[in-house]
């Protein structure tokens, strides 16, 4: 014997099998009309194949399966297609789906089919096409395609395969006699499934209510591995989890499916289908249906063909519509009410119940819950349902999501006990119903919040692209200008020439005065020079003592000041020296023109003096030793060369003439108007941020609204005042293109208005997108779409008119 | 044909609420044999007159709160609390402190909270907690004398006293209950001197502890009918057996372990008062921690405390705890490696 283990909880409701187990399994019979719901499994719907007014031949497939997750439909008699259209299916809420309508015409003539005698020759991934084309889903309940699940994700070894043959819910017995009567195809179709996946162990589990099955089920397997298993009945047993916790002894981990520990469960039905289909080639167009419950005569089990009305299959029980107080689908526990019998029998429709009064009354009033724990002793879930119950009904979902709500199997097992009579799982469905609308709405609105930020890193990016267009362009813009001016100046005005030249000048003092390096050079040059000079006039001085001159003693001056020139030349390059090396060069650099100027003065002064004494000299021996005074004038000349040399320095750093003013003046307001767009940005940035991040402080961005304003009034000025300096310093008559600057604003203004263009077009986007009913928004949006678009194309025709090039237009 | 819309399941099993409460009265009426055999009709009047008064009390607040009244009277919870009041009163018990008790229950702790299902604590003993602290002399010296040991007033008289306050010398036929003189009397006499006292009989305490069998009997019917599980009453004797073995081994000290599990209200507080689901804990495990915090508290009060039995202010006491074990309890779900406990968000 083999090991079973027991799952908590469970129920004993009376069986009430007996009833339709009286007679062997009946056909049901050809109805005129059959209904083929396109969506009998879980996915996607299959595509009809057939067009209305086509003869179809019993296994006909007349629609087809749409992507992975989808099985098709095929003829379950021959036919005649008469309709496509919209038909009440099996659904607790009376929903309408397409199906196709066939017209039967008694005959049901098999298409022909390919038989297999031995499946063992085919390949797997063969074997799962056949039984994908043969439209087999899961008949247990759920519908999920049988293909797809004998494929299980990751090829995840199966190491049990599992027959579900428990069949635990009351008065259903369709396993039941399927398994009594058609033992062989049971078990074969086990044996493809496992020939198909391999598992370690394969066993059917089953409930000691079924001694017959189970003994016709041991004679079909004798020669095989398979291992029937009998289990205690206790309902429900035969759910997907708690038998496979009767069984292995595992648990399917929470947010998992059995495939993930190996395990995999399969229905009887299923199975025979599978059998079917490999070894006869017929696809799945019947299945078995119990039909029963005190208001039919004969209750059974019938072979149906899918598509037939349940009116149809009823009446062959002997249904008696006045007895009748509810028609389920499905067992007592987890099977729903009909509104209607005018619905298709499905691939899932394993039971027909139509119960009497007596049989179900009418649920008792719902009385206070006395904690009595009874529907945790009975839950299968081992979840607390009164706790879940309370949750429910304070609407506290949270908590209720807490104590594993979605665990809940809806097993009805915590209703049935319940003393207090409440409709413990209805309360579950509603609560599990606004949690999952609610994760819907989170969703929703997560989604907009991830596209409203996306759409704002996007505008920003894209400002801050523009951005950097615009200053390269300004730049690029501004050294044409420059380039264009120097050269017209050049050509047409010497005296703009001149400004051209002091202009460069000063810049090149700038620079000068901006780098200390340069003056450093200068002071060397000013020693050498200085050095040269002594030895001259030391040579001099030789010459003169040797000559015995009275000369001599004002050469000897000359050479004594000499020396100190030099010393004061060293002295002046050790100081520029220090100074450069200090880090402070801004104050190294604004100290050193006054320096410079002083030190000048001071040489000029004593090369003055110099040059007196030489002429001195020169005049003094010009009489008494004119050779002497020829030798000295070459000495004189150069001091003199020297001495303008230096006050020509000295000139340099005076202050600017009035003459030199024009250029630098154009220079600085240009980069006066340079900052002050780039504030006015700035401030326009800042506005915007503070509209969108906080539209109620009305304070702020009416401060920042001022403040751009203010910004825009110095721009102007800014760039009024340039305009005008150009004018003066250009005077260009007749200046056919706007000048760079102006096209710069333009081309601003076509930025602004295409960003302000995007923007409104996210909002109406946005708008559409979240609430589309809001019409006037929707129209007010639209309309400032537009307005901006006519802005954009003014601001384009303006830049063009200008004699910009033609903008290449972005969105 | 009316087809009808009703989800799923559409099968009930035959518990109700009503017959649970039938049951649990059924289940008394051992004990509440025992003790009319051994303390005289009092305890008859009492029940009865509670009874009335309950269901008097619940009908009217029911009436004023606009209730269905009949719907809620045939859950017959009134009656198990006033039955439940009426056998933990002593048998000499005037009428007035029965009444005060019941509407105090009935009204107060039961439907002032949301009546049944709604209410934290036990009303039963919210009723009896405050008679005891309200009337002490009426509540724990006016305990009679069994039976076997003094002739007990009739019917009558007994109705006359309790409705009159006359007719009976009250002395002559009360007495102090076992665990009472125990507790007093440990002091000064040794055990063996204890146990020839008549209040102990030939057993462990004359009449209660057939009382005590009594209410066990009945409980043990609960739990044949799944009325109630094992959990509660099981962890309760258990605790209150080991204190008193752990703390109160020497007899020569302290009460021992057979008068604490068969006198006084040890058995109808284990099988019939701290299994109220209402006010009990769940969760299986915290239905073992409530009874073994019961049996503790029975034993402290017992024996530390002031008042000669502990019961009700034990079961109040647990009755807060109750909501806290529930959610510290909760059992493992199918399919989760281990149970989600406490208030923190699932992972
Ligand atoms: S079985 Fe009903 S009355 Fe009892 S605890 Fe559960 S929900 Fe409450
Ligand atoms: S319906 Fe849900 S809560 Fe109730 S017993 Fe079944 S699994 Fe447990």
């Amino acid at each position: 014997m083999r090991q079973t283990w027991d799952f908590h909880g469970g129920i004993h409701p009376p069986e009430n099998k007996t009833q339709s187990t009286q007679q062997s399994i009946r056909k049901a019979g050809i109805p005129q009309y059959l209904y083929l719901p396109l969506s009998q499994h879980i996915g996607q719907p299959a595509a009809p194949v057939v067009a209305i007014g086509q003869q179809v031949k019993k296994g006909d497939m007349i629609a087809e399966a749409v992507g992975p997750v989808s099985v098709p439909v095929h003829a379950p008699t021959s036919g005649t297609v008469i309709a496509i259209e919209d038909h009440q299916v099996p659904h607790p809420s009376g929903l309408t789906d397409s199906c196709i309508v066939i017209e039967t015409d008694g005959l049901d003539e098999w298409k022909e089919c390919i038989p297999c005698e031995n499946y063992e020759e085919l390949e797997p991934a063969e074997i799962l096409e056949r039984v994908r084309q043969a439209g087999i889903a899961g008949l247990g309940g759920a519908g999920f395609p049988t293909a797809i699940k004998l494929h299980p994700p990751r090829n995840d070894k199966v190491n049990s395969l599992i027959l579900n043959a428990a069949e635990c819910e009351p008065y259903i017995t369709a396993d039941d006699m399927l398994m009594r009567e058609r033992a062989h195809e049971v078990i074969g179709g086990l044996e493809i499934m496992a020939f198909i996946l391999q598992p370690e162990e394969c066993l059917i589990g089953i409930e000691d209510n079924k001694p017959e099955a189970v003994a016709a089920l041991r004679e079909a397997a004798k020669d095989t591995q398979i291992e029937i298993v009998v289990i205690p009945t206790k309902y429900p047993s035969g759910g997907e989890k708690q038998l496979i916790k009767i069984l292995t002894g595992l648990e399917v981990p929470n947010g998992h499916i059995p495939a993930d520990i190996g395990v995999m469960c399969q229905n009887v039905g299923t199975s025979a289908a599978v059998y079917r289909a490999i070894r006869h080639g017929e696809p799945l167009v019947s299945r078995i249906t119990t039909v029963t419950g005190e208001a039919v005569e004969q209750p059974a089990n019938f072979e149906t063909l899918l598509g037939t009305p349940l009116s149809f299959l009823l009446n062959q029980a002997g249904f008696n519509a006045a007895k009748a107080s509810r028609v389920l689908m499905g067992g007592p526990m987890m099977g729903f009410a009909l509104t209607s019998t005018d619905i298709p029998v499905v691939k899932t429709t394993n039971c027909l119940l139509a119960a009497t009064q007596k049989e179900f009354p009418e649920p008792p009033p719902e009385q206070p819950c006395i904690r009595c724990g009874m529907c945790a002793e009975a839950c299968p879930a081992e979840l607390l349902p009164q706790q879940l119950f309370w949750f429910a009904k304070a609407q506290e979902f949270e908590k209720a999501e807490m104590h594993n709500l979605f665990d809940c199997i809806e097993c009805g097992a915590c209703s049935y006990v319940c003393p207090s009579s409440i409709p413990l799982v209805q309360y579950y469905r509603y609560s599990k119903s606004q949690i999952r609308i609610a994760r819907l709405d989170q969703e929703k609105s997560d989604k907009a919040r991830e596209r409203f930020e996306f759409r704002q890193t996007r505008l920003q990016r894209e400002q801050e692209e523009k951005e950097a267009k615009r200053k390269a362009r300004a730049e690029a813009a501004a050294k044409a200008q420059a380039a264009r001016a120097a050269e017209a100046q050049a050509a047409e005005d010497p005296k703009k020439a001149a400004v051209a030249e002091a202009v460069k000048r000063a810049q090149a003092k700038r620079q000068q005065q901006a780098a200390p390096e340069v003056d450093l050079a200068e002071l060397e040059s000013n020693v050498q020079k200085a050095k040269d000079k002594l030895t001259k006039v030391e040579a001099s001085l030789q010459q003169a003592e040797a000559e015995q001159s009275d000369m001599a003693e004002k050469l000897r001056n000359a050479v004594a000041k000499n020396r100190d020139r030099l010393a004061f030349a060293e002295q002046a390059l050790a100081d520029a020296r220090k100074q450069s090396s200090d880090t402070s060069t801004t104050a190294s650099s604004a100290s050193l023109p006054a320096q410079d100027s002083e030190q000048l003065q001071r040489s000029i002064k004593r090369q003055e003096d110099k040059i007196a004494t030489l002429q001195n000299a020169i005049n003094d021996t010009r009489n008494s030793d004119p050779d002497r005074a020829n030798q000295l004038q070459p000495t004189l000349d150069k001091s003199l060369a020297r001495l303008a040399e230096l006050k020509a320095a000295l000139g340099a750093t005076a202050p600017d003439t009035p003459e030199e003013q024009a250029g630098p003046d154009l220079e600085q307001l240009q980069s006066q108007v340079d900052k002050a767009k780039d504030k006015l940005a700035m401030m326009q940035g800042m506005l915007e941020e503070a509209q969108a991040e906080d539209p109620v402080d009305d304070a702020k961005v009416s401060k920042l609204t001022r403040a751009v304003e203010k910004n825009h009034e110095r721009l102007a000025a800014a760039e009024k005042s340039l305009k005008n300096a150009k004018q003066q310093a250009q005077q260009i008559p007749g200046q056919a293109k706007s000048s760079p600057e102006e096209l710069e604003a333009l081309r601003n203004n076509i930025d602004k208005a295409r960003d302000k263009l995007v923007m409104m077009q996210g909002m109406l986007e946005e708008a559409q997108a979240e609430s589309p009913t809001d019409e006037s928004k929707i129209a007010k949006l639209t309309r400032a779409v537009e307005k901006n678009q006519e802005r954009l194309k003014a601001a384009e025709t303006a830049y063009q008119n200008a004699g910009g090039e033609s903008v290449d237009i972005v969105n | 044909m009316a087809l009808l819309q009703i989800t799923s399941p559409h099968l009930r099993g035959t518990n109700r609420t009503a017959s649970v409460m039938q049951w649990v009265l059924l289940a008394t009426l051992p004990g509440f044999v025992a003790l009319i055999w051994f303390f005289g009709w009092g305890v008859l009047i009492n029940v009865a007159w509670a009874v009335l008064l309950a269901i008097g009390a619940e009908a009217t607040v029911l009436r004023l709160r606009k209730r269905p009244v009949m719907f809620y009277l045939s859950d017959y919870s009134a009656l198990v609390t006033a039955v439940l009041l009426g056998l933990a009163l002593p048998p000499f018990t005037p009428w007035w402190v029965t009444a005060v008790g019941v509407l105090f229950a009935i009204v107060i702790s039961k439907q002032l909270y949301g009546g049944l299902g709604s209410n934290p604590f036990n009303p039963a003993m919210v009723g009896y907690a405050l008679l005891l602290v309200s009337f002490p002399v009426e509540m724990t010296t006016h305990w009679a004398t069994p039976s076997t040991l003094a002739v007990q007033p009739d019917f009558l008289q007994t109705l006359t006293y309790i409705f009159t306050g006359g007719g009976v010398n009250i002395d002559g036929v009360t007495m102090a209950t076992p665990l009472d003189t125990y507790k007093h009397q440990v002091d000064i006499l040794t055990r063996e001197e204890l146990t020839q006292l008549p209040v102990f009989g030939q057993h462990v305490a004359l009449g209660w502890e057939w009382v005590n069998l009594g209410f066990l009997a009945g409980g043990l019917a609960l739990l044949w009918r799944k009325i109630i599980t094992w959990h509660i009453p099981v962890s309760m004797l258990l605790s209150l057996t080991a204190c008193s073995l752990i703390i109160g081994w020497d007899p020569d000290q302290y009460t021992p372990v057979s008068i604490h599990l068969l006198s006084g209200a040890t058995m109808l507080g284990a099988f019939f008062i701290a299994t109220d689901p209402v006010t009990a804990a769940t969760s299986r495990l915290g239905k073992l921690y409530y009874g073994a915090g019961i049996g503790i508290l029975v034993y402290i009060i017992r024996t530390w405390g002031g008042y000669p039995d502990a019961v009700a202010f034990a079961v109040l006491l647990m009755n807060f705890a109750a909501p806290f074990l529930d959610h510290y309890t909760k059992p493992r779900t199918y399919g989760h490696r281990k149970a989600h406990r406490g208030i923190k968000k699932a992972d």
